[in-house]
């Protein structure tokens, strides 16, 4: 029930507000919306949590085998907590921003969300895919209307570039279908296969393509920094925090499992593309300019280190319980991450907004002193910028330092290599997060920036709603430990690929 | 057959009251029921309810994939004489003829469904063709027009050639034109089997306009009457289409070691050259010609795949593909201006039927939640597992990814750009929004659940 009342939730509310009668009315009735789907995932965590509620079959197309079933595992009870705060943040956020046409903005906007919900929470392969493309057409519609100055032809270069991996791993999901006895294409189905490592070696790139674009990993990243810089910022929010999680969980559900040789075979490439991304990015993010083009940046080097950890507990467990227990914590690092950074970035978005709406610049150099003239916002500023770069005691240094963790016991005879080249992207993360401080807060103030900058209601109840998160998981992560342990227990062992070299 | 008799009648009597003074509005009064009672008889047959059975079961044969592609064709035909009947009026004085000789087409389209011998195929052809000769000079002043007419009749009968010349072979080698009979026992063809099949094959390719067999089409496309373009870009196809599935399904099927591979090419072919050359358009109606030879690669795929995923696919793809050129057809002739241009800005002064014109462009290329992606889903799963399946599907997925650069644009313009200076807009009558509303609303109906249609196929 739960998990058919997060997608429906979105879904209906979006269809309302974008035919709203009274445009003023759109934002608080999304914000409602935003806040049912949130209390509801709550509930669902503390109050309904037994499976019967988490799951939901239907019939849906029968001629192809495709149903509605949604299962909420742990992973996709986290990712759905993670997109309903993203949903009430974003609009919080704009809270004071005035647009044009604000019933279709905000009604794209949850049928977004509800598009991202159906992806964490889909288990039949063909329901993802929907709720895949479901999530990219609004963004692609908020992006285009509401953007930038070059939002058209960035838009479209984004939409293109999503468009081929996904129809790619459409392909992928065909074959498979085709080879289950009964044509279906649930998540059990797929994973029964048991598929050799002829199929697996060429299978996996029509999967990892897509998700790699979605992620993005380096070479594929190339449409994020310009999609982002020319989002309106709520979107980029959600692009950001919570879309491309998708790819990783993709890859955590839709492809480890699944293609588990395949994987394993690929590790090696994988993990390296990841780690080049992670150095190329932060290099990058060091020269850059533009306030939104270095967060971007620099979410390709975070995404790109969790993509190298998740990959890095492919392989071989020989059942022993040593590497199994490296490879749990190291999984628990990446679920942890998916969740902590997701937040953090949505937090650096909302600063980022802030700034631009109030000093109509997002260059660095055209702002300073901040600090001396606004020093609320910079409190909220430093804690969420030093999240970012996974200082001990904020909630992305658990995260970080399990994925490390992972790395180093990763199966493959290059992980020093990879340990050592990924842990610069932290010394490199932590300069141009710095750098970034220093510009903005520090200082001659010039005559933008003197007159400094006041926070409203709705835009401090978002930035400590995020700096709560970042605290709670950053003192005492054990509490989502303990919440991801038996999933995270689990699952390394079902990507364990001896069942599949036994044959 | 309560099709045949009806459209033929439908014609003659279409024929008549050209010369009965009745005005224009009867007229397309008197059409539009037509349509509707075409459409109707289809379903009653559907269900059981046949006013006239011709048996000729050696000529003709109707089964329930002809009877379903039938009715969404006639379906359509409806909804296309709803929206376009109209405009059918500018183009020319024959207003009545026009009407007359499309019902005549429809006729055509009973024996391309149906036939069990390779005579009514061809009957069945010549019967949708030469209509089109007509209808796409129907503009006698217009020198594009004529020159489209000559073109299309020139290379439309040449091509007719080459499909007699591969029957008269066929019958050489098998000594009977009957579909049932096209290959012996032995299952071995002999070299004039052969020759007779691939000389029906590439003339069907050139009807329904596959590469290298497409160069007729933007040509034709272009010069003929929108309305018209509308017409033979849509049903015209995919019933020549449907045909072309009919034979080599059943007729050629056990044959296919020999042929498929060249389905395969071709349909590579036409979908590269489709959208890489419908990409660099500047004119919408232009770009739609192209987008419809790359659409017919997607189609080519059934043929390419066969089996029943293709069958279905090719009504789901027939029921989409039509519905939505019609659509963007419908309101493209109203435009003033015809480019990409012309479109900019529409959605400030248009807002619902911009949002029905996105509705069509996601379903052309083939996004989720509109029939067009799960009639692409159904190509694709038909394709996959063929010879090469892999790598022709590759193809397809790319240039549908192609393709999704040509259809948004039209759709930025709409939505993204500002109008410019002195360009109105035509105002959209009350009934034509009406209907072209549930055009849309029918297209994301079989784009969540196409059961709906399929299922008519096995009850």
């Amino acid at each position: 029930m739960i998990a058919l009342l997060l997608v429906l939730i979105p879904l209906i509310g979006g269809g309302l507000t974008l035919f709203l009668p009274r445009p003023a009315l759109a934002r608080p009735v999304a914000l409602n919306v935003a806040l049912i789907s949130l209390i509801a995932v709550l509930l669902g965590l503390c109050q309904f949590t037994q499976a019967a509620n988490w799951s939901y079959d239907a019939e849906w197309i029968q001629p192809i085998g495709a149903r509605f079933s949604l299962k909420g595992d742990v992973l996709a009870k986290w990712m759905s907590l993670l997109s309903s705060i993203g949903a009430v943040l974003s609009i919080l956020g704009s809270w004071n921003t005035d647009r044009k046409l604000p019933a279709r903005f905000y009604g794209l906007l949850l049928w977004m969300q509800a598009g991202m919900s159906i992806v964490f929470l889909a288990s039949d392969a063909f329901l993802f895919y929907f709720g895949w493309e479901l999530a990219l057409i609004p963004a692609y519609f908020l992006s285009s209307i509401w953007g930038g100055e070059k939002r058209i032809a960035v838009t479209i270069k984004f939409f293109i570039y999503t468009f081929v991996g996904s129809v790619l791993m459409l392909i992928g999901l065909i074959y498979l279908q085709q080879l289950t006895p009964d044509g279906s294409f649930q998540w059990q189905a797929f994973r029964n296969l048991e598929l050799t490592e002829s199929k697996q070696i060429w299978l996996f790139w029509l999967f990892f393509l897509a998700f790699a674009i979605k992620v993005p990993l380096f070479p594929f990243h190339t449409w994020q920094p310009d999609a982002y810089e020319q989002a309106p910022t709520p979107i980029t929010l959600l692009l950001s925090g919570v879309m491309v999680k998708m790819g990783v969980v993709a890859m955590i559900r839709w492809l480890l499992p699944i293609l588990g040789i395949g994987a394993f075979i690929w590790s090696d490439v994988v993990i390296c593309l990841a780690v080049v991304g992670i150095l190329y990015a932060s290099l990058i993010a060091i020269r850059q300019d533009d306030l939104k083009r270095l967060i971007a940046y620099s979410s390709i080097a975070h995404m790109g280190l969790t993509v190298a950890a998740l990959f890095s507990l492919t392989g071989f467990s020989n059942n022993s319980n040593v590497v199994l227990h490296y490879h749990h914590i190291g999984f628990q690092g990446v679920m942890l991450q998916l969740f902590s950074h997701g937040v953090n970035i949505m937090g650096m978005w909302l600063l980022a907004d802030r700034i631009e709406s109030r000093f109509g610049t997002r260059k660095l150099s055209e702002l300073g002193g901040l600090a001396r003239t606004a020093p609320t916002f910079t409190i909220f500023f430093v804690i969420i910028a030093l999240a970012n770069i996974a200082l001990p005691l904020t909630n992305a240094f658990p995260g970080e330092f399990l994925q490390f963790n992972a790395i180093f016991h990763a199966q493959s005879s290059y992980r020093i290599v990879f340990l050592v080249f990924s842990g610069l992207g932290v010394i490199l993360s932590a300069i141009y997060t710095l750098n970034m401080i220093r510009r903005i807060f520090f200082g001659e103030t010039n005559s933008a920036t003197e007159n400094g900058l006041r926070l409203t209601t709705a835009e401090t109840l978002a930035l400590s709603l995020v700096v709560m998160v970042v605290l709670v998981f950053g003192i005492y992560p054990q509490a989502a430990l303990n919440f991801t342990n038996d999933f995270s227990w689990e699952y390394v062992k079902s990507i364990d690929i001896t069942r599949f070299l036994a044959k | 057959m309560n099709l045949l008799l009806l459209a033929a009648a439908w014609g003659v009597l279409m024929m008549f009251l050209s010369v009965s003074g009745i005005s224009r509005a009867t007229i397309r009064t008197i059409a539009q029921v037509g349509m509707g009672l075409l459409f109707l008889s289809t379903i009653a047959e559907l269900q059981g309810i046949v006013f006239y059975d011709l048996n000729a079961p050696a000529m003709l044969g109707v089964d329930r994939y002809a009877l379903v592609m039938l009715s969404v064709l006639s379906g359509c035909g409806l909804l296309y004489f709803l929206l376009s009947a109209k405009d059918m009026a500018d183009v020319g004085a024959d207003y009545s003829e026009y009407f007359a000789l499309i019902f005549f087409i429809f006729c055509g389209f009973v024996l391309v469904l149906s036939f069990t011998s390779l005579l009514m195929l061809f009957l069945g052809i010549e019967i949708v063709t030469i209509p089109l000769y007509i209808l796409t000079g129907a503009d006698k002043r217009n020198l594009k027009s004529n020159e489209a007419s000559l073109k299309y009749f020139l290379l439309g009968a040449f091509s007719t050639g080459i499909m007699l010349m591969g029957i008269a072979l066929v019958y050489g080698a098998r000594g009977s034109f009957s579909t049932l009979e096209l290959v012996g026992a032995s299952g071995i063809p002999t070299q004039l089997l052969l020759g007779g099949l691939f000389l029906i094959f590439f003339s069907l390719a050139f009807k329904v306009s596959v590469a290298p067999f497409h160069f007729w089409t933007p040509d034709v496309y272009d010069g003929a009457p929108t309305v018209f373009t509308s017409f033979m870009a849509t049903l015209v196809k995919v019933a020549a289409f449907a045909g072309f599935l009919r034979l080599f399904d059943h007729g050629f099927g056990s044959l296919k070691s020999s042929w498929q591979i060249w389905a395969g090419v071709l349909a590579v072919l036409t979908l590269i050259i489709g959208n890489m050359t419908a990409v660099y358009q500047q004119s919408v109606k232009r770009m739609l010609a192209y987008s419809s030879i790359a659409q017919a690669g997607f189609m080519m795929l059934g043929v390419y795949g066969l089996g029943d995923a293709a069958k279905e696919g090719m009504i789901l793809y027939g029921a989409s593909y039509s519905l939505a050129t019609i659509g963007i057809f419908a309101v493209l002739t109203r435009m003033q201006d015809q480019t990409v241009e012309g479109f900019n800005g529409l959605a400030k002064q248009q807002p619902w039927v911009s949002a029905l014109l996105a509705v069509f462009l996601l379903s052309l290329a083939g996004i989720p939640l509109t029939a067009g992606f799960l009639a692409k889903f159904y190509m694709l799963q038909a394709a996959l597992p063929a010879t090469y399946g892999m790598a022709v599907v590759i193809v397809a997925v790319i240039m549908a990814a192609v393709s999704v650069y040509y259809y948004f644009r039209v759709l930025q313009a709409i939505y993204f750009r500002e109008p410019s200076e002195g360009v109105s807009f035509p105002a959209f009558a009350p009934g034509f929004v009406r209907v072209l509303t549930i055009v849309a609303l029918l297209i994301i109906l079989l784009g969540l659940q196409p059961g709906w249609l399929l299922r008519y196929l096995y009850f």
